[in-house]
């Protein structure tokens, strides 16, 4: 737990004094619901179409954090510090995960009234929404974070990650679309078939957490 | 403090706390060491032995191998083929008993720049299992002369007293084995010498030096391992036993 703490910390510290990720991200999302407000020339969206623009915009921002989160250890030899100390390396993947997941969570916080001002009629839907972000959050966090780590090692890091991600986040998009859009329906939120996809969330998020604690000392192996 | 099991460990069902007995002696052993990348082989054919406490220099042109044997000494690389003990440890199976042991000095500081130089060092001990590392830090930058820099992100700082601040995080936690990558990269005369008590002969540790001054570190070391630009071992004994004349000879190819 002092690894993943020191590890966090530092993440958390570096990111508030430069600002690197987040300010990109919320300006990423700002700028696509602006794009898609007058692409799509409607005030109000609901359902699919409402699920859709939201999750799309929340993936294409979380990429440019997954892409720079390992930027410091790749650059500044912070993976061979890791290697060098006597620690379990997976405490830096539950590190990112978590950094990551915070990182969300506050491009959530500023993006989420924004959508909602451009798009949503009613906003009854948003507090159950933002339970449905946290399991996606945590499934882009602990998908990316395993992603990233390959990336970070290969030369065509800024093609390879989007090229692997994207497919293995198949499955979360389509689980979150299937838990938002009755959230986000006409007339108010419905909680049909809601559980379901709640479920699959949640079982993906545990898959590739599973996945990523298993895997990622051999990742970081010469 | 003891670190939680890795999954090699946890896959070899080995608790950290309690090496097995009976792989002590040398700090370093090779047998028939060789690294290659891709088809390239880089190091061939390296065996040598180094007792604790001594110091070994390793010599040879660009290109040579010698980081590259220091990154498998220090568990960064796995070797192609051969046989290797640090610290008791058989590599690279067995990592993770030596890890926390080594104190590596690299090419690159290894500190995070966007830290202040006492976060930087701070993250390091507390990687290494310091609780409170800041009476450590302190005399640490007091003795390489950063004290006053502290405070200052470490991106502001010369390359020297990056230099200076890389040998304070590799001895941070007092190991019992260096392993120097020209450690007098970026720093003036008068930084070498500030920087002696900690990494030097007197730090009375096992020491392996990759060096280009090949006079002063024969005259440092017990031991010498003279590398051929083809990766393989043109001399390999008592630092005594090879002549300035002789090592400059390997860098000019005709030994």
């Amino acid at each position: 737990m002092a690894a993943f703490r020191t590890i966090l910390a530092k993440d958390l510290r570096v990111e508030l004094r430069t600002l690197q990720s987040l300010p990109a991200m919320a300006l990423f999302a700002v700028t696509t619901f602006v794009v898609f407000r007058f692409g799509l020339d409607r005030t109000s969206l609901e359902g699919s179409l409402a699920a859709g623009v939201l999750l799309v915009t929340v993936l294409f921002a979380a990429l440019l954090a997954i892409n720079r989160l390992f930027v410091a250890e790749r650059d500044e030899g912070g993976f061979d510090a890791m290697r060098l100390a006597p620690i379990d390396l997976s405490a830096l993947f539950a590190a990112k995960v978590v950094a990551l997941f915070v990182y969300l969570l506050v491009l959530e916080a500023i993006a989420l009234p924004v959508f909602a001002a451009f798009f949503l009629d009613d906003a009854a839907g948003l507090l159950p929404l933002a339970g449905v972000l946290a399991l996606v959050n945590l499934g882009l966090a602990a998908t990316g974070a395993v992603v990233s780590t390959v990336g970070a090692h290969s030369r065509a890091r800024d093609l390879l990650t989007p090229l692997i991600l994207l497919p293995l986040l198949v499955p979360l998009m389509i689980a979150a679309g299937g838990a938002a859009e009755p959230l986000l329906a006409a007339g108010g939120p419905s909680y049909d078939e809601v559980g379901k996809w709640v479920g699959t969330l949640a079982l993906y998020d545990l898959v590739f957490l599973l996945v990523g604690y298993a895997v990622y000392d051999f990742l970081l192996e010469d | 403090m003891v670190p939680a099991p890795t999954a090699v460990q946890r896959e070899a069902g080995e608790d950290p706390a309690n090496p097995p007995a009976g792989e002590t002696g040398a700090a370093v052993e090779a047998r028939a060491l060789r690294r290659d990348f891709g088809d390239e082989p880089v190091l061939q054919d390296v065996s040598l032995t180094l007792e604790a406490g001594a110091t070994l220099v390793v010599l040879g042109p660009n290109g040579a191998g010698k980081s590259t044997l220091l990154r498998m000494l220090a568990t960064l690389l796995r070797p192609t083929a051969g046989e290797l003990r640090v610290l008791g440890a058989e590599l690279p199976r067995r990592a993770w008993r030596a890890r926390g042991r080594i104190g590596y000095l690299g090419h690159d500081p290894l500190l995070y720049r966007d830290l202040t130089l006492v976060e930087a060092l701070g993250f390091h001990a507390r990687l290494h299992g310091l609780e409170e590392p800041g009476a450590r830090i302190t005399e640490l930058l007091e003795v390489v002369g950063l004290e006053r820099r502290r405070d200052q992100l470490v991106r502001t700082l010369s390359a020297g007293q990056v230099q200076r601040a890389a040998v304070c995080r590799c001895v941070l936690h007092a190991p019992p084995l260096l392993l120097l990558d020209e450690p007098g990269a970026h720093l003036d005369p008068a930084g070498i010498e500030t920087v002696e008590p900690l990494i030097g002969r007197a730090a009375g540790v096992t020491r392996v030096v990759v060096t280009h001054d090949f006079e002063g570190g024969l005259a440092t070391a017990d031991r010498a391992l003279a590398l051929r630009a083809d990766g393989t071992v043109a001399y390999q004994g008592e630092a005594a036993g090879l002549s300035p004349g002789d090592a400059r000879s390997v860098y000019t190819g005709r030994s």
